[in-house]
């Protein structure tokens, strides 16, 4: 089976981001530090086995985002995204944030 | 002293999300196999806070030996309802399809998380026209959001126009089936079934994958810009996404959902 087959997106990832973050990530929209595409954290790809997470940019494939959770720790690698826009998560009827 | 501190009355402050999201253990109320491959599981989550179509949530499996399994299951359910449903489809090398599908019992515990997601959701307020294209089990977060257009007040209803596109191996593969044939009211509601194994022997309709023929003739034309959401096998929603940008639909406007592997 080619790995391309098995890879999820951002969406996969958005309980431990939660974990992380105080507001949902799937929604936040990502510019990436390598090609410069903004996207949503959703629309990245999820390579994730194991432990950690590693979401792609859809473009030029560069890290844009790594999390680990082990002994006890978060572990980011950030430094694939210039900025990060988050949209307030207040109740679950804010829809605002999907336009 | 004088403070500059606002008091902000508690009625003006939107309702709260937690924190932080609580793994909860779940009740399973009842099961309900939707076809061989597939079940839906019935849940009373405790302090369940709502949702939106086509959030998910984290499932875990542990073991005694303290191994520990977690996937990601699409809510079916829609808002409206206060029981959670996750539709699952056994994967035969799976590692908790398998479990949640042939062992699981009414009455059983299981740990979920949720509900989570903010980019592959819908509501009536996001408007349409509405275009959902599913591969197998994908079909599953693309029926709440169907089932949340379906309870809306019909005003709003009658100006959100809705077409489905799923693909399934065989007419016995369908998820739903039964209440998808209920739900279609073209043009309001339009579902378009395609067979990519086997298709019954009166069957008229599309008798392959998804590809751009298909899909401009199901959905609506760039210039309508319909919000699109796709959602299963990876190596399906990746093809179908591009289908529609190359078909010229804005890529802000399709929202993509992998499952990973086919079954």
């Amino acid at each position: 089976m080619q790995i391309e087959e098995m890879r999820l997106d951002g969406n996969a990832a958005g309980g431990v981001l939660r974990d992380v973050f105080a507001h949902d990530m799937t929604a936040a929209i990502a510019t990436c530090e390598g090609c410069g595409k903004m996207g949503p954290i959703g629309a990245l790809l999820d390579y994730a086995h194991g432990m950690g997470v590693v979401l792609r940019c859809p473009t030029c494939d560069m890290p844009v985002l790594r999390i680990a959770r082990m002994h006890g720790q978060f572990r980011l690698d950030l430094s694939g995204i210039r900025w990060l826009t988050i949209p307030e998560s207040t109740s679950p009827d804010r829809t605002d944030a999907m336009t | 002293m004088s403070s500059d501190i606002e008091v902000i009355p508690e009625a003006a402050v939107p309702a709260a999300v937690p924190a932080r999201l609580e793994w909860r253990v779940a009740r399973v109320l009842s099961v309900h196999d939707e076809t061989p491959r597939a079940r839906t599981l019935m849940l009373d989550v405790p302090q369940w806070p709502g949702h939106q179509a086509g959030q998910h949530v984290d499932v875990r499996l542990r073991a005694e030996d303290g191994y520990q399994a977690q996937r990601s299951y699409s809510i079916a359910s829609p808002l409206e309802g206060a029981t959670v449903a996750l539709t699952v489809e056994r994967l035969d090398d799976g590692e908790v399809s398998p479990y949640l599908v042939d062992e699981l019992r009414p009455g059983d515990g299981l740990e979920v998380r949720g509900p989570i997601g903010g980019y592959f959701v819908w509501h009536v307020l996001v408007g349409g026209p509405l275009l959902l294209v599913a591969g197998g089990s994908g079909i599953a977060p693309l029926m709440a959001m169907l089932r949340h257009h379906a309870r809306a007040d019909g005003a709003v209803r009658a100006a959100i126009p809705v077409r489905l596109l799923y693909s399934a191996r065989t007419r016995d593969d369908v998820i739903y089936r039964t209440e998808l044939e209920q739900l279609t009211n073209p043009p309001l509601v339009d579902v378009t079934l395609t067979f990519t194994r086997e298709s019954p022997p009166t069957w008229t309709g599309y008798r392959r994958r998804i590809d751009n023929e298909m899909l401009e003739a199901v959905s609506w034309p760039p210039s309508a810009a319909p919000h699109a959401y796709v959602c299963g096998p990876t190596s399906l929603v990746e093809a179908v996404a591009t289908s529609l940008v190359e078909l010229g639909h804005t890529p802000s406007g399709v929202r993509t959902e992998r499952f990973g592997p086919t079954g």
